[in-house]
């Protein structure tokens, strides 16, 4: 399974032809206290870098956007009922969809850990 | 979110403290202010209403009317306090010694141009003076203005160059206790000024804008980090930036100048009526005051409210609010998140017709209708020492 991530400080774990997709440990540190997730329905299209989710603090409403074009297959209940969960475990348990890669080939165009840690520290 | 070009933005006296503690820094009314510290908002705004919050509000504009000579008694007051109902709607020349007001500049079609603070010294020999508080970001003009109102009789000084504090929470009470005793003996909205602290001069007022009781603490520039650290040191006191400032008097259903207030509302149209005293009624005698009197008889046509999203889902500013038939009836001029409510809160202004708590209205978020209901402000029992 790898893990690569997005200038918009998404990350996408995929494993065969599904991604797992949340915001990082950055994005959530930066937001602050999650108060509120709109997650996309199951059996969406999504389209590369497309509003795919929103993520609300107590100041202000985020997009999420979607790594790569595919269909979203789950979506984390858990974080619409508990937002608090982003901010507890962004990486892990507070992901946000499950997504069917379209064309694994756009991996190609996101940065690994190495590339974003770096990207992070210019921001 | 493009970024708008500043000068050199100001500073308060306590700036560096605020970054020695890790403040989240942004702009507010000109000046670098905090946002928020470390524990983030909700955690700040949590600590404020069960122990105490410091707020760093030395960006806002405290100053002093006075006469050439103070000291005159009543009629002392009755002279400066005639040149600022040039401009509000309130009594103040029938203010008791020690009281603070809060009321609206008006302007000649009844709009508010600031809501301030307006206190009259309890003490004899300062009869003839008022201690008038302004908000940051409209303080140049607000200056002007009164200075304009009061020429050839009374004189402006500014005091915006100081430490203006605000301690808040349940626990402000003790906590101010053990610096300063005196000023445990006021109640809600009355002030008064302490001589000879370890912090030089300092002036006290028992108000705040969180709902909870608290107080406004005007001290020298030398004087207000050491006074800042000495409430730092009380491990009941931790730092409040504005983030949860604007989340607190959210819930407790105070205006924002420049969002729940503006030019264009009138105090009845802004639900603020209480604030045009009975006697400037009976007179007419403030700007605008044809209109707000016609309004006080006949009623307004949109009235600033509480809402309540029914969901999860926060409603910003600028939010249409629609009736059940689609049909427009309202915008949100402030709104977000309520750590106390633990859901999300929001004020508008409404067609009066659907003003009454209760009232199921919806709310367009994202192009969706979301539903909703008006509320009675304050969203939270407020805790005021009165």
């Amino acid at each position: 399974m790898t893990t690569y991530y997005t200038r918009e400080h998404e990350w996408i774990s995929v494993e065969g032809d599904i991604g797992t997709v949340g915001i990082t440990a950055f994005a959530a540190e930066k937001l602050g206290d999650v108060v509120f997730v709109e997650l996309p329905e199951t059996g969406k299209s999504v389209k590369k870098e497309a509003d795919m989710a929103v993520v609300e603090s107590v100041k202000a409403a985020s997009d999420v956007y979607a790594p790569v074009s595919g269909e979203i297959v789950e979506g984390n209940q858990a974080i619409v009922d508990e937002p608090a969960k982003v901010n507890e475990d962004p990486e892990g348990a507070g992901w946000f969809v499950r997504i069917r890669l379209a064309d694994k080939g756009q991996l190609t165009g996101l940065m690994d850990k190495a590339a974003y840690d770096a990207f992070c520290a210019t921001q | 979110m493009s970024e708008v070009a500043h000068g050199p933005l100001k500073t308060t006296p306590l700036h560096a403290m605020h970054v020695r503690l890790g403040a989240r820094m942004a702009e507010f009314g000109g000046y670098d202010m905090p946002i928020q510290y470390r524990d983030g908002i909700m955690a700040e705004h949590n600590w404020t209403r069960s122990e105490a919050g410091l707020f760093d509000v030395s960006h806002m504009g405290p100053s002093f009317l006075a006469l050439p000579q103070l000291g005159g008694g009543d009629e002392a007051h009755r002279k400066v306090a005639a040149l600022v109902e040039n401009l509000v709607p309130s009594d103040i020349v029938g203010l008791a010694p020690g009281k603070v007001q809060l009321t609206v500049l008006l302007n000649e079609n009844g709009g508010i141009i600031d809501d301030l603070m307006i206190g009259r010294p309890a003490r004899e020999d300062q009869q003839g003076q008022l201690y008038i508080v302004v908000n940051a970001g409209t303080k140049e003009n607000d200056f002007a203005l009164i200075q304009q109102a009061a020429a050839g009789v009374a004189t402006l000084h500014r005091a915006d160059d100081r430490t203006l504090i605000a301690i808040q929470g349940p626990k402000a009470e003790q906590v101010i206790e053990a610096i300063f005793p005196e000023a445990v003996a006021l109640t809600f909205m009355t002030f008064r000024e302490i001589e000879d602290t370890p912090y030089g001069n300092v002036i006290v007022t028992r108000c705040g804008y969180t709902g909870e009781d608290g107080f406004e603490i005007l001290v020298s520039a030398e004087h207000g980090e050491a006074f800042a650290n000495r409430l730092l040191d009380d491990h009941r006191v931790k730092p409040i930036g504005l983030g949860a400032r604007d989340s607190l008097r959210l819930e407790a259903g105070l205006c924002l100048y420049g969002h729940d207030l503006d030019a264009t509302k009138t105090p009845v149209a802004a639900s603020l009526s209480w604030m045009i005293s009975k006697a400037r009624r009976e007179r007419g005698d403030f700007p605008g005051a044809q209109r707000i009197l016609a309004e006080l008889k006949h009623g307004v046509p949109s009235k600033r409210v509480g809402i309540r999203p029914l969901g999860r889902a926060p409603a910003r500013e600028g939010t249409q609010i629609q009736n059940s038939d689609g049909e427009t009836i309202g915008v949100i001029t402030s709104g977000g998140f309520g750590p106390t409510v633990n859901g999300p809160v929001a004020q508008g202004y409404v067609d009066s017709s659907y003003a009454k708590a209760g009232t199921p209205v919806r709310l367009i978020v994202r192009g969706k209708p979301l539903d909703a209901e008006i509320a009675a402000l304050p969203f939270i029992p407020t805790r005021y020492k009165r």
